[in-house]
């Protein structure tokens, strides 16, 4: 029991502190690695696609597919609450 | 589920056409402004929910209709896949309308500026197929629930 704890107690402080270091050499807000993809979203995005709005043109344009999925996994989300509820709706 | 007090129920009356005007606006201007069918779907489906919470499932019951939801929200992923497959001419989810003059096809100013409904392509199509498919379906399940206590409650007092 004693040994379990010291155990846990050693895995959480390694743990911790990869957090604390991790966070320490975080960087800044709004630089990031590599910007190229953001800046030809700035950059193209208004003229490519006509909207204003930037993160609907991603979100329904540039990446459809990604939303045609969000899409069919709310679907397929009431399509099982209303299979688990057929006795009270039929 | 029993109707709530009668504060409630007049404030809900003022209320819930504002909303649901509201949710609305969200999805069509999703091109324009911040939001989008989701967002505005869920805005909507929130109307729904304080409509069933404040008068009750029965007089709710006449005009959300199951069936009716049901069928708004296949056509509201059909309509999406099917503008997906649209654009595949060139590739699937090409945006074919954008800057083509006829629907949606206005040429949009590029810079800050105050924004014209009539530009984005498929963009606007997409927002509105996929807010009819959210606030039909999360209208769906809290019809659904609703009707599931009754359900419950019933079956307790047997």
């Amino acid at each position: 029991m004693k040994t379990k704890k010291i155990i846990f107690g050693i895995a959480f402080l390694l743990f911790f502190s990869f957090i604390l270091v991790s966070a320490l050499q975080m960087r800044p807000f709004g630089e990031p690695v590599f910007s190229e993809m953001d800046d030809y979203f700035i950059a193209h995005a208004q003229q490519e696609t006509g909207t204003n709005n930037v993160v609907t043109s991603i979100v329904f344009d540039y990446r459809g597919f990604d939303t045609l999925g969000e899409a069919t996994v709310l679907f397929t989300a009431i399509c099982a609450i209303i299979a688990l509820f057929r006795e009270v709706t039929r | 589920m029993n109707p709530m007090s009668k504060i409630v129920r007049t404030i809900t009356k003022f209320t819930y056409g504002i909303i649901i005007i509201f949710g609305l606006y969200i999805i069509v201007h999703g091109h324009l402004t911040p939001g989008g069918g989701f967002q505005g779907g869920a805005v909507t489906a929130s109307a729904f929910a304080l409509l069933l919470i404040s008068y009750g499932n029965l007089t709710t019951d006449k005009f959300l209709k199951k069936d009716l939801f049901s069928f708004l929200e296949s056509c509201g992923l059909t309509l999406f896949i099917t503008l997906a497959f649209l654009g595949l001419g060139l590739t699937f989810f090409y945006n074919f309308l954008a800057n083509s003059g006829g629907w949606f096809g206005n040429i949009s100013a590029v810079g800050i500026n105050p924004g014209d409904l009539n530009t984005g392509g498929v963009v606007p199509l997409m927002n509105i197929a996929v807010g009819l498919e959210v606030l039909s379906g999360l209208g769906l399940i809290v019809l659904v629930m609703a009707a599931a206590m009754e359900f419950t409650k019933k079956k307790e007092n047997l």
